[in-house]
């Protein structure tokens, strides 16, 4: 009958099946998102995403390993010697180009995530031929302001989001 | 592929069933009675080692399940827990864990025959395909099942492998943190890799089902490579080859039960007995004996994203084959060239193995360069250039005077 007389034009029926077919991929769709939202990090992983730690007690030239996020962080408290060095490399052709001064608050205290930005083992710290960290996994080496220097990770480790509350509080986070 | 034989139900009984849900009938035309080319060797015994290789996988899984708990708090010495406690808990747990390397040893063994025999040539195709899926199945189920002890290796294969996924430009980082749950692994991870590691073996099932289907429209693939040209070349499944299969996988459960009984460990990590600490790494990160080639190709490159994207490539290219090899001949028997290329990419592919096992740098990092050229070139070179110049050798006229042609052939 009606696709005798004009086969190409839009029908009304071509309508209700786009329609209809439009209603259902909107459906599916916002059925599917919590099913993949669900894997998502959820409110109580965000929670524990902040942390104080007491920094009185660490000594020049030694550091703290603390748990954030379920990864290592380490609090450095540099010696001066340590800062020196850091910032004499700073116009080095190194392979993730930042100066010491843009990685700290205080030169004194560098705090960075302690997972090689490789494939994320946990490098070892005041060890490598930078003396900064190894990651022994697949040998990168980082200098004392937590710089890639040699190996095959890209960039230099990350420091987290961090503020001093006071002279002797640090928050993560 | 047609059957001269046509079951016949002998009693009302048979009848009865017959005509309201023809299981008998699909049994005997499909199993019992289906025409098999007679002259299959021992390496097509593998498919039926791989079907109860993947029972036994199920079996054993569905009971560690019983004891297991998959929390970061429990998992380890659950496992422990199975190992002294549970009546025969360590005998159910060496059968599954040494179960997952021989499921791949026979594999490797399977997908190397097709490749030898151009079992993935027109019209098996899409048998190939479904191979690979299940492959690739496999990699990921074990891959998760490895995680589930929630040892030292456990944790920090799954937080490298995991981080490949954040190389990936843009999406990385949040498709990471969707995979873990989290920011690194831990309780969200563990919970949903043991879910899946449940659930994945039963899709695999599926996938070997359509496998053996996609089998049943044209036939077996043989050792010459011809197609069956009637009732002279084949024998029936049964007892023909139910005989051979279950004889080739009593060898195979001999060296099974060599691993079980005198060697359980020989194939693990003894940092996997150490439980899983997210702020110590070992010193020697590696994966299990069956992903060590593609962990070799990982880090033969220096560039991170290059180095992720090649080890999915070679994977990736075993779904091109059927259309990457040129040559019409199947068999690798009556292609005297490329079967110098053939020994030399299992070669290749066994050092690749051992290569990935080895620290990366100096001689090591070299081969394993090498080696991943001739792994792709194999492919992408060889093959579709192969098929076009090779000179194959005479064929036989038929499988079931292959043996006399060949002798023919000699004598001429
Ligand atoms: C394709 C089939 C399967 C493969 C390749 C496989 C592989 C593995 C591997 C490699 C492990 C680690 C073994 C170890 O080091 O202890 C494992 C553990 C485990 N698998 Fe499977 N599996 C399969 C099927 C199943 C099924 C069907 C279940 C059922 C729930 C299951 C349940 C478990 C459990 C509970 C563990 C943890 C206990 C343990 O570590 O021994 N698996 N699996
Ligand atoms: S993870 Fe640190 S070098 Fe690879």
């Amino acid at each position: 009958m009606s696709d005798t007389l004009d086969d190409d034009k839009p029908t009304r029926r071509d309508f209700l099946y786009i329609t209809t077919g439009a209603f259902g991929v909107v459906g599916a769709a916002s059925v599917a998102w919590p099913l993949i939202d669900q894997l998502n990090p959820d409110a109580s992983v965000k929670a524990v995403s902040t942390i104080e730690v007491d920094i009185s007690s660490i000594e020049p030239g030694s550091f703290l390993k603390v748990a954030w996020r379920g990864k290592p962080i380490y609090i450095r408290r540099r010696t001066n010697e340590e800062i020196a060095d850091a910032e004499k490399d700073d116009n080095l052709n190194l392979p993730d180009p930042q100066k010491d001064m843009e990685r700290v608050q205080k030169k004194e205290w560098l705090v960075v995530v302690g997972v090689c930005t490789h494939l994320g083992c946990i490098p070892i710290a005041n060890q490598g031929e930078y003396e900064g960290w190894f990651c022994p996994c697949h040998g990168s080496h980082y200098d004392i302001s937590g710089r890639i220097r040699k190996g095959p990770a890209p960039t230099n480790l990350e420091i987290p989001p961090y503020e001093f509350v006071s002279d002797s509080l640090i928050k993560i986070g | 592929m047609d059957t001269d034989y046509k079951y016949e139900p002998k009693n009302g009984l048979t009848r009865w069933l017959d005509s309201r849900l023809p299981l008998m009938r699909f049994t005997s035309e499909h199993v019992l009675q289906f025409p098999t080319p007679k002259n299959l060797n021992y390496f097509w015994t593998f498919g039926f080692i791989l079907t109860m290789c993947l029972v036994t996988q199920i079996i054993t899984g569905i009971i560690l399940a019983m004891h297991y708990a998959p929390s970061t708090l429990l998992a380890f010495d659950s496992v422990e827990h199975i190992m002294r406690n549970v009546n025969y808990g360590w005998l159910i747990r060496y059968i599954h864990s040494n179960g997952a390397s021989m499921f791949f040893l026979a594999v490797f063994i399977h997908m190397f025959r097709g490749l030898y025999y151009g079992s993935y040539k027109e019209p098996r195709e899409v048998i190939w395909i479904l191979g690979c899926i299940i492959y690739l199945l496999m990699i990921v189920t074990a891959f998760m099942g490895y995680v589930l002890p929630w040892g030292q290796m456990s944790f920090w294969g799954a937080t490298v492998i995991i981080n490949l996924v954040g190389t990936l430009p843009l999406i990385g980082e949040s498709l990471t943190q969707m995979l873990l749950g989290g920011f690194a692994v831990d309780n969200p991870t563990l919970n949903r890799f043991f879910s899946l590691h449940y659930l994945l073996p039963f899709i695999i099932f599926g996938v070997v089902l359509l496998h053996i289907w996609a089998l049943h429209v044209p036939g077996n693939n043989n050792p010459v490579g011809l197609s069956v040209q009637g009732k002279q070349d084949t024998v029936a499944f049964h007892p023909y080859y139910t005989v051979k299969d279950f004889f080739a996988y009593t060898v195979f459960l001999l060296l099974f039960c060599y691993f079980i009984f005198y060697n359980p460990n020989a194939l693990g990590h003894a940092d996997n007995y150490i439980e899983a600490d997210a702020m110590v790494t070992p010193a020697h990160i590696v994966p299990e004996w069956y992903l060590l080639p593609f962990y070799a190709i990982l880090r033969a490159v220096p560039d991170k994203l290059a180095g992720v994207l090649l080890m999915f490539g070679a994977i990736a290219v075993l779904f091109f084959l059927p259309w990457l090899d040129t040559a019409k001949v199947r068999s690798g028997r009556y292609r005297p060239i490329f079967r110098y290329f053939y020994v030399l990419f299992v070669i290749d592919c066994l050092i690749l193995g051992y290569l990935g096992a080895q620290v990366p740098e100096g001689i090591y990092l070299f081969l394993s360069r090498v080696t991943t050229i001739y792994y792709f070139a194999f492919f992408l070179l060889v093959l579709p250039i192969l098929g076009r110049i090779e000179k194959m050798k005479p064929m036989p006229i038929g499988i079931s005077n292959s043996e006399l042609s060949r002798d023919m052939v000699a004598a001429e």
